[in-house]
This record gives C-alpha cells, sequence and structure tokens, in this order.
C-alpha cells in the first residue's frame, strides 16, 4: 500500500492508519467544508521507517532508562531532546524518504507546504492536546519536508506528549504517527473559533488577526475577540486587540480597522457550528481567509484545561515564545534580580540584635512575607526563562545536526555565572594564602588582623562580594575555621586552569551562526544570545533568592537564640538532625531484614550523562552542610541535589553524582563548566551509595559504578 | 539450515577438525558444512554468554556480539568500569556460548550451541572505525553505546569453535592462525 494517501483514500482509510488530524479533515472535506489541499503520510510509514533504520529499538532503550514515573519532568524533556536528535542524525532508509518525498512532491510540486502531526490518539473526542505534537508552516524543498517529516515523528515523543504518556495512550512500542501535509494557504486572516466558549457554555468565541495565524496560536500576537450567542450567533460583545505589532510571520497589522466585517463574522460562527454538527462535539477550528474564500485549516474538540489541579498543566504553560522570552530576559535582569539584591541588602541592615521581642517577631512576619513574594516571582517568572536554552536547544540541533544532542550546552559556558565567579574569588585566595602559608593558621584561629595585608585584603573582598549564602538552614563558610579547611583542601589542588575553551566557543558559536542562511543570521546570533542569558540568569538567580531566604532565616534564627518559640507566624521550625559520619542505610536495612538470608547491594546504576569523562574515587555523601566541610579533594561528590549555594566544593570534586535527574540543572552545568564527570538522575543515591565506598562516575554513558 | 555447502567451494580457513561420531560417517564436504552451520547460527543470535576469568574462578556476561565471516574474530563492546573489562585486561583468554535455544525440553535435542574459545583485547583505535561498523550493523541500537569514550569494542581471535548438535555430537573446528 502507498505511503501516502490522498484525501478520497484518507476517508476510506481506518483510524489508526491516518491518523486523528487526517481523518477529521478527510470528514470536513466529504462534508463540502473547504479545506486547504491535503495529503497523509501513514502511520506505515512511520513504522517502516522506524524498523528499517533501528530508531524503534533505540527509542526503547532511551525511554526505558528508568522508570517512568522515576523521572523528573526536567528529564522527560532531555529524553525528548535525545530521541528528536536520533531521528535527525540517523542514516536514513531511503527507500521509504524517496518514496514519502516523491509522494508529496507529486501532488504538490513546488509549493510551500504545512507539515502536521496526526498522532492515533490525537484530537479524538476523549482527548484533545493542542501543542503536544509538532506541526511546522512554511516549509519548502524536498530536504525540506523530508526533515520536518521527522520532526513531526520525533514529536510523537515530546516532552508535553511523554507528560500525557498514559492519557494519549502512547507506547512506543507499538504507537506510530501519521503526517498530514497541506498546501500552505497565504491567508489574509486568520484566527480560531470555539464553537462553545471554554469559558461558558452558553457563547461560542471568535478570535482573529491579520496575517497567518501561527502568531496568534504561539500569543505572540494579540487579536480582536467576539464573544457570541452560542445557538444565533449574535455578537454579545467585542474586545479589540490590547496592543498591535507586527504578525510573527511579518505580515503587518494593519491600522485599517478589524480582521472580519459583521458578514464574515458570521460566516465564521457557521463554520464551527457546522463541524460541531459534524464531529457531534463543540469544535475548536483554525481557519484563514484566502481572498473572499474561508478556509478550515484543522478541527479538533474544544477541551477545558488541560486535567485541572494537575501540576502538568502548569509545565505545560511554561514553554515560551522567542518574543515572550526576550520581554522576560529584560524584565529578569533589569529589574527582578538588581530588586532581589537591594531587598537582601536592605533586610542585611536591621540589626536584630536591637529589636525587642515583639519587634523581633514583626521583623521575621515581614521577611517571611518579603521571601513568599519573591519566591512567587521566582516560580512565575525565572522558572519559565529556562526555557530560552531550551528553545536554542531544538535551533541547535536542527541546524547543527551534531553527534551529541547537548553540543549546544558547551556554546552556554559563561565564567560570568555567579556561583563559578565566587569559587574564582576563593581560588584567588586560596593562591594568596598559598604564597603567605602562616595566614592559613590566623585564618583557622580566626585572628584575621594577624594575617599578611594580601590575604586580609582578599578576605575582605570575598566577604564583601560573596559573604551571605546558605544550604540546609546554615550560613556557610561564614565561620572562619570552615572557610581555612576549604582553602586548605584548594590548596592543596594545585593552581587549577579553569576552563579554557574560549576558542572552541567561539568556532561553535560560528559554526552555529553559519548554518543559517545570510539573512537570518542575526536571528541566530540574538537567539544564542538569549540562550546565554537563560543559562547565566537561571543560575544565578538561586543565588539571589538564597541570600533573601539567608535573611529570613538569620532572624529565626535570633528567634531561637531569644527562645522565641510563640511568635504570631507561628513556632520554630525544627531544624534537621544531623547525620554527618553516620550510615544510616547499611546494606542490611536495604534488603529489609537485617537476618535475611541475602544481601543486596547496587552495582551499577544508570542515570543521565550529565558532564562528560569517567573518574573513580572515594565517595563523599553530602547530606548536611557538615557533610561539606569533610570533603576531601579528588574524592566523589554524592548529593540530592547541588544548589548553587554549595557549589564551592565542585571543583574539589573528581566527579559528581545527584539524585535529580536533568542535563540543564545546576550540578550539570557546573560539573561542564569545570569538566568534571557527572552524572544525574541516579535514584536514592546518598542512599544506596556510602561515603567511603570506590566510586566510577562514567559521566559518557551516565553509569555510576559501586565497588 | 538450508544454504548447501557444496555452494562455498573451497574452504579457506585450513580447517583441521576432531570429532567424536565414527571416522566412516565423514563426508568431503565436511568442513564446509560446519563452517556454513556455524556462519548461520552466528548470524542468527544477536546475544552470547561471554566468560572471562576473575581471580580463580570464571565469571558470565551477556553480550551483543557480531562475528566476522571469515569466523576469524568475534567483538562486543564493554564499558571500561565493567568486571568483564577487568577481567579481560588482567587474563586475555575467554569463552563464549552461543546457541538458539527457545526454553523447550525439546531444545536438548533440536537447539545448537556453539562454545567458541579464544583471546579477548580491546580494538585498537585505528581499526575501530571498520569494526565499528561491523558491530554497528548489526546492532544499530548500540551506536549511542558504542560512541561512548568509555566504551571499548573488544575483539575476540578465536582459536576454536566446538559444535554441539543433536545433544552430545561435538564437533571442533581450529582456525589456523
Amino acid at each position: 500500500m502507498s505511503l501516502v494517501l490522498r484525501l478520497q483514500e484518507i476517508s476510506r482509510s481506518p483510524r489508526d492508519l491516518v491518523g486523528g488530524k487526517a481523518a477529521s479533515l478527510a470528514k470536513m472535506a466529504q462534508a463540502g467544508v473547504p479545506i486547504p489541499p491535503t495529503v497523509c503520510v501513514t502511520t506505515e510509514a512511520y513504522t517502516a521507517y522506524v524498523d528499517k533504520t533501528g530508531l524503534r529499538d533505540r527509542i526503547l532503550i532511551e525511554l526505558e532508562r528508568k522508570p517512568f514515573q522515576e523521572m523528573r519532568w526536567e528529564e522527560l524533556w532531555d529524553a525528548s531532546l535525545r530521541l528528536r536528535n536520533m531521528f535527525l542524525t540517523t542514516p536514513p532508509a531511503l527507500d521509504i524518504r524517496d518514496e514519502v518525498v516523491t509522494g508529496v512532491n507529486d501532488v504538490f510540486p513546488g509549493a510551500a507546504l504545512v507539515v502536521r502531526s496526526s498522532a492515533q490518539g490525537e484530537d479524538s473526542a476523549a482527548l484533545s492536546f493542542a501543542g503536544a505534537h509538532e506541526s511546522f508552516l512554511n516549509i519548502r524543498g524536498r530536504d525540506g519536508l523530508w526533515d520536518h517529516v521527522l520532526l513531526v515523528w520525533a514529536s510523537l515523543f515530546s516532552d508535553r506528549a511523554l507528560l500525557y504518556q498514559r492519557e494519549l495512550g502512547l507506547d512506543p512500542r507499538s504507537s506510530a504517527m501519521a503526517v498530514v501535509v497541506q498546501e500552505m494557504i497565504q491567508g489574509s486572516r486568520s484566527g480560531v473559533i470555539f464553537s462553545m466558549s471554554p469559558l461558558d457554555p452558553k457563547r461560542a468565541v471568535i478570535e482573529a488577526a491579520y496575517g497567518l495565524n501561527q502568531g496568534l496560536v504561539d500569543g505572540e500576537v494579540e487579536p480582536s475577540r467576539w464573544i457570541l450567542e452560542r445557538n444565533t450567533g449574535e455578537i454579545v460583545s467585542f474586545q479589540p486587540p490590547i496592543e498591535t505589532g507586527a504578525g510573527s510571520d511579518g505580515v503587518s497589522l494593519r491600522n485599517a480597522g478589524l480582521p472580519l466585517n459583521g458578514t464574515e463574522t458570521l460566516e465564521v460562527f457557521r463554520l464551527g457550528r457546522r463541524t460541531e454538527m459534524l464531529f457531534g462535539s463543540p469544535q475548536d477550528v483554525e481557519w484563514t481567509y484566502r481572498d473572499s474564500v474561508l478556509i478550515a485549516l484543522q478541527s479538533r474538540p474544544v477541551t477545558t484545561g488541560q486535567g485541572a489541579g494537575d501540576d502538568r498543566a502548569w509545565y505545560i504553560t511554561l514553554r515560551r515564545s522567542y518574543a515572550n522570552l526576550l520581554t522576560l530576559r529584560d524584565e529578569m535582569e533589569n529589574e527582578l534580580l538588581p530588586k532581589m539584591e537591594l531587598e537582601a541588602a536592605a533586610l542585611g541592615a536591621v540589626n536584630l540584635k536591637s529589636l525587642s521581642d515583639d519587634g523581633l517577631c514583626a521583623e521575621a512576619e515581614r521577611r517571611k512575607g518579603i521571601l513568599d513574594y519573591w519566591e512567587k516571582e521566582y516560580v512565575d517568572k525565572c522558572i519559565p526563562f529556562a526555557h530560552g536554552v531550551r528553545l536554542f536547544a531544538e535551533v541547535y540541533n536542527d541546524h547543527v545536526r551534531p553527534a551529541d544532542p547537548f553540543e549546544f550546552v558547551d556554546l552556554l559556558h559563561d565564567p560570568d555565572m555567579l556561583s563559578v565567579k565566587r569559587n574564582a574569588s576563593l581560588r584567588e585566595l586560596a593562591q594568596g594564602i598559598r604564597e603567605d602559608p602562616d595566614s592559613l593558621r590566623c585564618l583557622r584561629e580566626d585572628h584575621v588582623e594577624s594575617c599578611g595585608e594580601n590575604v586580609q585584603k582578599l578576605l575582605a573582598r570575598w566577604r564583601e562580594a560573596f559573604g551571605v549564602f546558605s544550604w540546609d538552614s546554615a550560613n556557610l563558610l561564614e565561620q572562619s575555621r570552615q572557610l581555612a579547611d576549604l582553602l586548605e583542601a584548594y590548596i592543596s589542588m594545585g593552581p587549577q586552569s579553569t576552563f579554557e575553551s574560549a576558542q572552541a566557543k567561539v568556532e561553535l558559536a560560528g559554526k552555529f551562526v553559519e548554518t543559517f542562511p545570510e539573512s537570518e543570521r542575526e536571528y541566530a546570533a540574538k537567539l544564542l544570545d538569549l540562550a546565554r542569558s537563560s543559562y547565566r540568569l537561571r543560575d544565578d538567580d538561586n543565588i539571589y533568592i538564597g541570600k533573601i531566604r539567608r535573611r529570613f532565616l538569620e532572624a529565626e534564627e535570633e528567634r531561637e537564640c531569644r527562645s522565641l518559640t510563640v511568635c504570631p507566624i507561628g513556632p520554630l521550625p525544627q531544624k534537621p538532625v544531623s547525620t554527618s559520619g553516620s550510615q544510616p542505610f547499611t546494606s542490611e536495612e536495604q534488603t529489609g531484614s537485617p537476618s535475611s538470608l541475602f544481601r543486596v547491594q547496587a552495582r551499577q546504576i544508570v542515570g543521565q550523562p550529565a558532564g562528560p569523562g569517567v573518574a573513580t574515587g572515594k565517595a563523599r555523601v553530602i547530606r548536611t552542610s557538615e557533610d561539606l566541610f569533610t570533603f576531601q579533594p579528588q574524592e566523589i561528590l554524592i548529593c540530592d541535589a547541588i544548589d548553587p549555594n554549595m557549589t564551592f566544593v565542585a571543583p574539589l570534586a573528581a566527579g559528581i553524582v545527584e539524585r535529580r535527574g536533568g542535563m540543564l540543572i545546576h550540578g550539570a552545568i557546573i560539573a561542564r563548566e569545570y569538566g568534571i564527570p557527572c552524572v544525574t538522575g541516579i535514584p536514592r543515591a546518598t542512599e544506596v551509595i556510602h561515603t567511603g565506598e570506590r566510586v566510577t562516575v562514567d559521566g559518557f554513558l551516565g553509569l555510576v559504578i559501586i565497588g | 539450515m538450508i544454504l548447501s555447502a557444496a555452494a562455498l567451494g573451497v574452504n579457506a580457513l585450513g580447517v583441521t577438525k576432531f570429532r567424536n561420531v565414527p571416522e566412516k560417517c565423514e563426508s568431503v564436504s565436511e568442513e564446509n558444512s560446519i563452517e556454513v552451520e556455524i556462519k548461520a547460527l552466528l548470524a542468527s543470535q544477536k546475544f552470547a554468554v561471554l566468560s572471562t576469568q576473575e581471580e580463580n574462578r570464571p565469571y558470565t556476561s551477556l553480550v551483543a556480539f557480531a562475528a566476522t565471516d571469515d569466523l576469524k574474530s568475534i567483538f562486543f563492546a564493554t564499558t571500561r568500569s565493567t568486571r568483564k573489562y577487568a577481567n579481560m585486561a588482567a587474563r586475555s583468554g575467554t569463552a563464549l556460548l552461543v546457541d538458539n535455544r527457545s526454553n523447550r525440553s525439546e531444545d536438548i535435542r533440536s537447539a545448537t550451541a556453539l562454545t567458541v574459545l579464544g583471546d579477548a583485547t580491546e580494538v585498537p583505535a585505528s581499526e575501530r572505525p571498520q569494526w565499528a561498523a561491523l558491530y554497528i550493523a548489526k546492532h544499530p541500537h548500540m551506536r549511542e553505546f558504542l560512541s561512548s569514550p568509555s566504551t571499548a569494542l573488544m575483539t575476540m581471535i578465536v582459536e576454536s569453535y566446538l559444535l554441539v548438535r543433536r545433544f552430545q555430537n561435538v564437533t571442533i573446528l581450529k582456525i589456523n592462525p
């Protein structure tokens, strides 16, 4: 059977062969609704392709790396990026490629195309996930078509799809993806009709804007919005666009009135009603006007929010467009972070000791309020900004096709990251002490005034710039003894070369920009710049919020000193009991019974390869802040999650193992910065690995070998 | 086994054979027939049990393997942090079991098992691309694993094959160096 079906053939084919979107389009066409010229690349093409190229097995290996329920959302994104890269870089099965490309080209020779996902479970009445899979506009040429068919296939395993794996019925062993290819309609006005408003079942909603509707769907273009009576189409209210600008496709928004006149509004409304009758449920239809002809682009059931009360819906909203990310960067750099710094400084200026008990209670409460406020800002604005890196990652992989899908990270290294700068300052201090060995003693004994002049100066600079940070409810490196121990360890490491790949970085950046045509290179350079900001600011923001958190904890500590347990904000939090040096999880406990006949011990665990290289050394498990100061050079750092506030031990480590999984989390970033082998996403890392055990970290494959 | 031994022509290996079946049963094309059967088994199976030496006892592991067409070498991959790698680095003498059993009682007579004896060492960097291609052709899903700098591609230089058929029939195929 042909791998590419025409419209008449689609309507005669089973839904599993053509996917939900193609089936809906064929049904509309049959009923006489105008749709663009359409063909479908069947699921059979997908199946034959993944089997012939060996991709199916590789997909399974990637997704079965660890139990799905143990994967963090970040890890799903990482996995999805790897699979996307696999589809793009695997040598193609040429016969299938040629049949697909030729099949489509025969129908649309030389036309600009739209390439849309048509998954088997997608757009059914039971389930509609707008944006779980990918669609691409304005695709040209045989290579362009083939690349985007691959990208649509890969989007069967997008992070959104993996997140809703269960609901979508996604099974990597048997699921397949069909692809809808349409002629690109150069509509002059476009939009969406909800035949029933997701907010009010008595109303319908039309959104419309000039140009194509990609900008509208991405939220970059503000539409005109009509609310209509669902039964009659009578206009209930009208909302003009909030602001005007250029459409994302470059079609300028004209100031010449509204995109739809009264007759057209009614025509669009009728299209919504007609498709609702056709499919038997309220529909969300994308449409466009080519001259005066109304064309339906796709239709799917209206859904009212994706699983209300479900955190996954929040994750989906984190995905941001380029324009939105630029705005966020501006806000973070020029507003949020400077304000956080000022806030922490202002709090630091309040002398807690001079406050009355009531005053201290009030201050603690005030600080709690301030911390809560900034933590919310952090979640609302800082976390979504991480998508700057994600957007760049996809574009980089699409254009460069590297063997390593995380090669792009090497372009993002930034010596200006606060955590890196802080470590550089520590190194400088260590160097000062190396030249003036007596000063280590005076520092340890806390007689700083008797240290050498240079060391005093370096010390003052260090305290001034980086003195306030905390982790595990403790203020780190405030005590001179702790600082002296750490510096001694730094000194024993000898002078270290810092990250010296500036040249390689420039070459990689050049390689990336040159993959774009001349006219788009400026965009490429700006995107890289955005990604670098995202990488740096997302690391720095932890340090800024850490400073505010520290000021709140100081108030709490002062309460503790005064035994002020009855403040209105509530009792003092329980301090965690230090387990430093102890081994709460013995091998016997892991088996469940000390008298058991068997002893179970992990030997090799699979996680994520987050920093390339292999290292073997003694494990040092970090559970509390005190553990940090027992860290010896060349040990393997084992922890739950590396916080930017505890990174000062990282340069001492031969390798890093982290429970929290992800390729772009702080531990991974810092490991790459120092060239330290790193594996993340090792379940119960701090329990199954014990301090003193011999551990090998394989940062190429993401393996941790114990013993 | 569908291939005809006669179609293969002259045996290029210089094979010496020993059998525990009566002399009169042998035919002229015995070497070819054994060779064909071994090749077919090696081609049909993806996995083998590798035995290395740890201290004074054997240590077994399941590996995905690929064999060269001349039967002189068998390839498999391992990370350098594994026990089997450490064992082979210390003592290169290894054995490999390849079989086509299906976990049913009739396997006792119908399954074929092949014991391979030889020396395993890491493929030198200069030869790696060629043999990696051979390995990936059989195991395309191992592409990521093999491309890791921490993964060693191992080659076992085969000394002999012991083919066991119909329960107790054992034939030895020695590879002349």
